[in-house]
């Protein structure tokens, strides 16, 4: 073997061990949230969009499932549980801005980028920042929504609260009181009564999100992406909006409660399980007619 | 020995010469495992081979070139087999999606590969989809296509092997078939992934081009990847999901070029054997791969058991806004043969190999857009050692003057997009010795020219199958030894194929 030859292996070896022990390290620090929803960054994406050049990208990666036309009626559609969103309505699960309002540019270039777990969206991320931006303005097209009004002003969300114990159980109370449980479950298995017969705004089945596979959420991965769910509710579904309910910390409170529900290795469910291990003989039971702790 | 492979090449490639028409073109792998492999071990050898194992065409007709002879032909249409659209049809996405144009991948079918087929939506394992499916596809190209050759020496007088040779242009064309791929692929359960790619050539013979099983994103996290089986090497720029297809232009020149005299049986565009070790970003834009590699070309069963390469890839990619993602890479690939055998009344043992010398390939390449053009460029140096260069066993004495082979490879490939249905092709390609592994030996001996220009036109596109006419021309000019060799004289001998098909999967 030449000298040459050992020189490019010991470099190309040395640069691989490089790599995967940075990589690694910051894989750590994002332990706990699922693999799959990593990386659905919301850096900022200001570009311009291009509807000439959109249309012949939405043809390429999107018309199969929404159709030529937007309306969510591609080849595909037949075949496809949860149904393509259609964009003729302009109808946006995932916003950060109030529910029935439009969101702003960002919220849908966030879900071109993360996809939405538990259908057949998947996450665009390798496609350039231009071309998603592209992908938007020819979207935009597609409803006269969007030239006769503005997207909504985003929501806030405030700094998180510590994660504690009684925030949890706050939480807990929350998630009884409001009734989450008739959708979600009592153990937030996506199964509670109301479930079955749940129906989207174009009638169609639609299930509630199961916590305890511990994917990510349908809008997002991260605390805050929760909460903002509870205050933009998802639009076109049974989840509506919170925000006239919800103040402040009690979000945050709620967010805490949630996570102890999924099978994460989370502050949360660490703190969670510390305490049931002394505690559970204190809390009543999660459904009707019961008053949470 | 070895130093009689060029006359047993001679003579099977004659036996199989033009005339025989679609014969040839099956014989062609098997001539070439002659070619460059022990004597003794060509039979289990051959009957390993399928029509997707390039670099075997590709010997096949380096040797007929540069021996004088007729050129095999073949069509590399089936074994270029890298589009799924089982995947379409589990996913419900367009080929677009994941394909600048089928078979090449773009940055998203990049990432879905490097995924492990997965689209990480909770909906990738077989208990998420319907019990009806089944991950299957499969890829033909009937095809019409025309071969040429010149300066092929042929009996003066046709049926008189009396009479002498005399250097002919032979011409051979028809309505043909290319053979089939039938692969499966998919997952066996979250980040669990396999491919299973069995390949025949146009006269039934089946092999395995591809079988390997990986575990994907070990650890949470997409850095580390593990692959064991038969697979392509981590190449930025794929001979598996290219877009030519013909005879001369359906693989890359560089990619399987050997030095002139050399035993070095490896091609860098073939799949190999054995473990690889991969990781990449989330959106696949730094990739990383390094791969523990049986010393056989991907040749299961080999005599070359017991001795490993290595090959390594990085890659990184940039977002290129309005142009598209611009990619950069390097690889390096060291290899290593054994020149020595156990031997059993004189029989080589397989596995028994030693004495092992090393040989490598180095080079850098990129994947680069200008909005609808799209550039791949791609450059090589390589390295045979002496003995390997010069055919020497290593408990003999290098023969006087022996030397290190090297030589530089490189293309420029270029697609225009005129839309996602129709795309013009281009590739221009050259290889230039840089060291004979005898100084003696004409220095241009060996080196390459080709130039091939296309077209594929999709008629349709959506999520359950795939049709492309596809249109190619290719030249390639090759430096050979001339009708005397041992004047040292050569000649110029050009090769070419026009190929009108119509390539399908389903």
């Amino acid at each position: 073997m030449s000298r040459v030859a050992r020189e490019i292996a010991s470099i190309a070896i040395l640069g691989v061990l490089v790599v995967v022990a940075f990589t690694d390290a910051s894989a750590q620090a994002m332990h706990g949230l699922p693999l799959e929803g990593r990386g659905a960054d919301t850096t900022p994406n200001r570009r311009v969009g291009r509807p000439s050049v959109g249309k012949e990208e939405y043809k390429r990666y999107c018309a199969g499932c929404h159709g030529d036309r937007g309306d969510g009626q591609g080849e595909n559609t037949q075949w496809i549980d949860p149904k393509p969103r259609d964009f003729t309505q302009a109808v946006f699960k995932c916003r950060s801005t109030p529910s029935g309002t439009l969101p702003v540019d960002q919220d849908v270039i966030n879900t071109i980028r993360r996809g939405i777990v538990n259908s057949n969206m998947p996450q665009w991320r390798p496609l350039p920042a231009q071309m998603q931006a592209d992908l938007l303005s020819y979207i935009k097209t597609f409803s006269p929504r969007w030239t006769a009004e503005k997207p909504g002003t985003p929501v806030v969300i405030p700094v998180e609260t510590p994660v504690t114990t009684e925030s949890i159980l706050r939480g807990r109370e929350m998630f009884q009181k409001f009734e989450c449980w008739k959708c979600h479950g009592t153990e937030g298995r996506g199964d509670g009564p109301s479930a079955a017969a749940l129906t989207d705004s174009k009638d169609q089945p639609i299930h509630p999100f199961d916590f305890t596979t511990g994917t990510r959420f349908k809008c997002g991965t991260t605390n805050a992406d929760l909460y903002r769910i509870f205050m933009t509710g998802l639009d076109g579904t049974p989840m509506a909006s919170f925000a006239d309910n919800i103040k402040g910390d009690q979000g945050w409170d709620l967010v805490h409660y949630l996570r102890t529900l999924q099978p994460l290795r989370t502050p949360e469910s660490t703190l969670w399980k510390t305490w049931l291990a002394t505690h559970a003989a204190e809390l009543k039971p999660i459904g009707p007619g019961t008053g949470g702790r | 020995m070895r130093s009689t492979k060029h006359m047993l090449a001679t003579s099977r490639l004659l036996a199989c010469a033009l005339v025989a028409g679609a014969s040839a073109i099956a014989a062609a792998p098997a001539a070439a495992t002659v070619t460059h492999a022990s004597d003794t071990t060509s039979s289990s050898r051959s009957a390993a081979r399928t029509s997707g194992d390039a670099s075997d065409a590709y010997r096949a007709y380096i040797a007929s070139i540069q021996n004088g002879e007729p050129a095999a032909t073949a069509s590399y249409a089936a074994t270029k087999v890298k589009k799924i659209p089982a995947f379409a049809r589990k996913y419900g996405l367009r080929c677009s999606a994941c394909h600048t144009v089928w078979p090449e991948l773009n940055s998203f079918g990049q990432q879905f590969r490097d995924n492990g087929y997965q689209m990480q939506n909770e909906r990738d394992t077989p208990i998420a989809q319907s019990n009806g499916y089944i991950p299957l596809t499969l890829r033909v190209t009937p095809q019409f296509h025309l071969e040429r050759a010149t300066k092929q020496l042929v009996d003066a007088t046709p049926g008189d092997p009396e009479s002498g040779q005399a250097e002919r242009t032979l011409t051979s064309h028809g309505f043909d078939l290319s053979g089939i791929d039938i692969w499966t692929a998919g997952t066996l359960w979250k980040n669990v992934s396999f491919v299973v790619l069995l390949s025949g050539d146009n006269l039934g013979s089946f092999g395995f081009e591809a079988m390997h099983i990986r575990f994907d994103n070990l650890g949470n996290t997409p850095w580390l990847n593990l692959k064991v089986g038969k697979f392509e090497l981590d190449n930025l720029i794929s001979e598996k999901r290219f877009l030519f297809l013909s005879d001369n232009g359906g693989s890359y020149q560089t990619y399987h070029f050997e030095a002139p005299g050399s035993n070095v049986d490896f091609g860098l565009g073939d799949n190999q054997i054995g473990a690889e070790l991969s990781g990449h970003s989330l959106n696949s834009y730094t990739r990383y791969s390094a791969a523990l590699l049986t010393s056989s070309d991907g040749d299961p069963g080999s005599e070359n058991f017991s001795s490993y390469d290595a090959n390594v890839n990085f890659s990184q990619a940039f977002d290129g806004g309005k142009m598209g993602v611009e990619r950069i890479g390097a690889y390096a690939y060291l290899g290593n043969r054994p020149t020595n055998y156990q031997t059993v009344d004189g029989e080589e043992v397989p596995g028994t190999g030693s004495n092992r010398k090393m040989f490598y390939r180095a080079g850098l390449a990129g994947d680069f857009f200008l909005h609808r053009l799209e550039f791949l460029p791609l450059f090589m140096h390589a390295n045979d050692n002496a003995y390997l260069a010069s055919d020497t066993p290593n408990n003999t004495p290098l023969l006087a003057g022996a030397r290190d082979a090297s030589w530089n490879g490189g293309f420029l490939e270029t697609h225009y997009y005129i839309n996602q249905q129709l795309v013009l092709l281009q590739r221009v390609e050259t290889v230039r010795m840089h060291q004979q592994a005898f100084s003696d030996t004409p220095s241009t001996l060996g080196n390459v020219d080709a130039y091939s220009f296309g077209t594929r036109w999709y008629p349709f596109m959506f999520s359950r199958a795939g049709l492309a006419v596809h249109g190619e021309y290719s030249l390639v000019k090759t430096v050979s030894p001339g009708q005397l060799p041992s004047d040292g004289s050569t000649v110029n001998i050009w090769t070419s194929s026009l190929l009108f098909a119509f390539d399908f999967d389903f």
